[in-house]
């Protein structure tokens, strides 16, 4: 049963209202009930204490891999709901490439179940766009939206086919949802494992080029312009795909656009050593890309955070470089990092890290929340600004301990994480 | 030799890791192992009662025959493992093969892989030495050493020379681990191939790019001609080997058009026709069968000094002492 909390005291910022004040926030009955100052509290509220804290619109990942069903050693539905609460996310989306591959209603209704049943944050699954995510025939998309899919994708595997994606822009409008892609042209990182540059030259690794996923980006703006669809690109890595992205929305193209955090703070640099933790699609760049991509998330180009979350289990990651699964976890250690790196340093807003991570995923997707209007879901994070922690995978909820941050220092952790008026993760 | 020369560490996986001094040491102690490969009887106890496992987990019959006999001229006990009849067959993971060999109590690996890294990843694991025999497109830091000792037999000298690596330069540790060695003894390194086969930013490595091989063997003193592997051109990196071979191939007359003399290596196994012709691979600048000779010393080498002997004692440890 919902509760009536009472969060006082706190710094509440909110970008969708255009607040940043300390005032307090009243939830009731699972959603929003008020945002006042010197708000009593009523009769059997819960009151949480939040001076010296920042309260936000519960904050969203909309890229998150949670490998069930078929890869339960890596990560549960469970597992991964609770790993998102405790990196102060209220709302996940589960990509759909999963072995069976989420491409069906059945399949999209039991990770809408799983979601629900974990009662951690909120998992909204995103449905495959082709049947298997093999390239050929579009889903049912209309029957997977009817099940609780907020988004179609063959993440993992690039739609190669420009037909194919034509097709989905185009048919997916009726159902107001994105195609959200995984930009990458196979024939030309066709074996790579990292960044092709100085680094894979030295190591003797096979490299994918940034041609590789700009030459696919720009074709799915392209077809979003021809179809007049929406697209989602995901996890944007190369500075021309920056700019193609930019000059799009400049066109009135309807493209939102993902900047994860390793992206934003890390170069195939961290690669040397056959490091498998920073082995990950698409791959760590150079400076300038890095440079760029921080450009893009600053301006808004790249409008989305996310962090394309994708456990291994530590002997996966166990193996020579070119045999090791690609990705890293992303949940757990997000916004300390983004918080340290861009608000901290006084590159970014607070309330423009918010939006990016709350508003405007929401907008994206067409989630629930993004805001603390009164009547919205009632799903906030509290987080402390000034704490400082060291990023220690063995403390992660995940199952998943794959991380190239391990040891950083980071000043910004979350504290309490609500849910439809719930306290579903705390602090111990 | 001086008696504070520097000793090579626990394991040889790449001379991008090993200082200039650590490679003259290799080469200067390969000079006293010469020896004994011309002996009657072939035999010292320098690495006597040592175990070393010969793991090759890719086809190698050169560099896996050349080290066998480095170690059993040494007197070491050795064994081979090949993938197929292996538990690696049977789906066994590279950290659990190693964890089950030095279970068994061994002192030395020699890996050959086809990962890049995976003679890194061998070592961080394991306290046993581990000599990498190639490594992927990464390192193959013996066969370069041999190519350093082979020079300097015929030329005296690594430093100053220009030395040009030919073929297939995106998919070879042979070059890696001769432009990482070169430049740390003082030599110029071209690389000449066609685009195809050369890594994107390989400048950064510090090496001259040639496309034309006309050009290359105009700069260059020495040749190291790589073997083009065949699968290279199911892969479409080159359109045929005839092609390949009018347009990159090492013959008699391209060496005639440059003035002066070059020595001819190749790693080998040679494709005669191919990459060279058999005029030149026979003829009086080859020192191919020179490079397969000094292989067995330089290894030898590496051998005794991973296994804590004194550069400056190699000559005595010959002798009979122990190392």
């Amino acid at each position: 049963m919902e509760r009536i909390i009472l969060i006082r005291g706190g710094r509440v910022v909110d970008p969708s209202q255009g607040v940043d004040d300390t005032v307090d926030l009243l939830l009731a009955e699972g959603k929003v009930a008020r945002l006042a100052q010197g708000i009593d509290a009523p009769e059997g509220a819960e009151v949480v204490d939040a001076a010296g804290s920042i309260v936000t619109p519960g904050l969203m990942d909309v890229h998150v891999h949670l490998r069930e069903p078929g890869g339960e050693h890596k990560e549960t539905i469970a597992s991964g709901a609770r790993a998102a609460a405790a990196g102060g996310f209220t709302t996940i989306c589960a990509m759909p490439n999963t072995d069976p591959v989420i491409d069906s209603p059945a399949t999209v209704g039991f990770v809408a179940a799983a979601g629900r049943e974990a009662g951690a944050a909120r998992v909204y699954p995103l449905g495959a766009l082709s049947i298997g995510q093999e390239g050929e025939r579009l889903t049912e998309i209309g029957e997977l939206v009817e099940a609780g899919a907020v988004g179609i994708t063959d993440d993992g595997n690039p739609v190669m086919d420009s037909g194919l994606m034509r097709l989905a822009l185009d048919y997916a409008q009726a159902f107001e949802i994105p195609v959200a892609d995984h930009c990458e042209d196979l024939g030309l990182s066709h074996g790579g494992v990292m960044n092709e540059g100085v680094v894979s030259a030295r190591l003797g690794l096979k490299g994918k080029p940034n041609a590789s996923e700009d030459v696919h980006t720009v074709r799915d703006l392209l077809l979003a312009e021809l179809t007049g669809g929406r697209i989602h690109l995901q996890h944007v890595s190369t500075w021309y795909g920056v700019q193609a992205i930019r000059r799009a929305k400049a066109r009135g193209v309807r493209v939102t656009a993902e900047a994860t955090p390793h992206h934003l703070l890390l170069t195939e640099d961290a690669v040397d050593g056959y490091r498998t933790d920073a082995k990950m699609n698409p791959p760590l760049r150079t400076n300038r890309d890095v440079e760029a991509v921080q450009e893009g998330f600053l301006d808004g180009t790249l409008d989305v955070l996310a962090t394309d979350h994708a456990p291994h289990h530590y002997d996966e990651k166990e193996q020579a470089f070119d045999d090791a699964p690609f990705g890293i976890v992303g949940l757990e250690t997000a916004l300390g990092l983004v918080h340290t790196h861009f608000v901290r340093t006084g590159k970014l807003e607070l309330s423009t890290l918010v939006e990016r991570m709350s508003r405007a995923p929401a907008e994206a997707f067409g989630l629930p929340g993004g805001t603390l209007e009164p009547g919205a879901p009632a799903d906030v994070t509290v987080f402390d600004p000034q704490e400082e922690w060291v990023v220690d995978p063995t403390e992660f909820l995940s199952l998943s301990r794959n991380t190239p941050f391990t040891g950083e220092r980071l000043t910004g952790r979350p504290q309490v994480t609500i849910v439809g008026g719930r306290v579903v993760w705390r602090r111990g | 030799m001086s008696p504070t020369a520097p000793s090579l560490g626990k394991d040889l996986v790449g001379l991008e890791d090993l200082s200039p001094e650590q490679i003259r040491t290799i080469l200067d102690t390969a000079e006293p192992f010469k020896e004994i490969s011309e002996r009657r009887i072939k035999k010292v106890p320098v690495l006597r009662g040592k175990t070393i496992v010969n793991l090759f987990m890719e086809p190698s019959t050169r560099t896996r025959i050349s080290f066998e006999f480095a170690e059993k001229r040494l007197s070491a006990d050795t064994v081979n493992i090949a993938t197929s009849g292996s538990s690696v067959q049977k789906g066994e993971t590279l950290v659990d093969t190693a964890r089950n060999l030095e279970a068994m109590k061994i002192d030395m690996v020699v890996i050959r892989h086809w990962a890049s890294g995976a003679a890194a990843f061998l070592a961080q694991r394991i306290p046993s030495n581990v000599i990498n025999a190639g490594d992927g497109s990464h390192e193959h830091p013996t066969q370069a050493l041999l190519d350093f000792l082979t020079i300097r037999d015929h030329l005296g000298r690594i430093e100053g020379l220009n030395v040009c690596v030919v073929g297939d330069i995106l998919h070879s540790r042979v070059a890696r681990s001769n432009i990482f060695g070169l430049l740390k003894l003082g030599a110029q390194v071209g690389v000449c191939g066609p685009r195809t086969l050369l890594p994107s930013e390989i400048e950064s490595l510090g090496v001259k790019v040639f496309q034309r091989v006309e050009e290359a063997i105009a700069w260059a003193d020495v040749l190291n001609v790589l073997r083009l592997q065949l699968e290279r051109m199911k892969g479409g990196y080159v359109p045929s080997l005839r092609e390949y071979n009018r347009v990159y191939g090492i013959s008699t007359r391209r060496l005639q058009e440059a003035s002066g003399d070059r020595l001819i290596l190749h790693p080998g196994p040679m494709n005669r026709g191919v990459e060279i012709d058999s005029d030149v691979a026979d003829g009086p600048h080859s020192v191919i069968l020179k490079q397969v000779t000094n292989g067995v010393a330089v290894r030898m080498a590496v051998l005794y000094l991973l296994a804590g002997g004194a550069p400056e004692r190699a000559e005595a440890a010959k002798q009979g002492e122990v190392a």
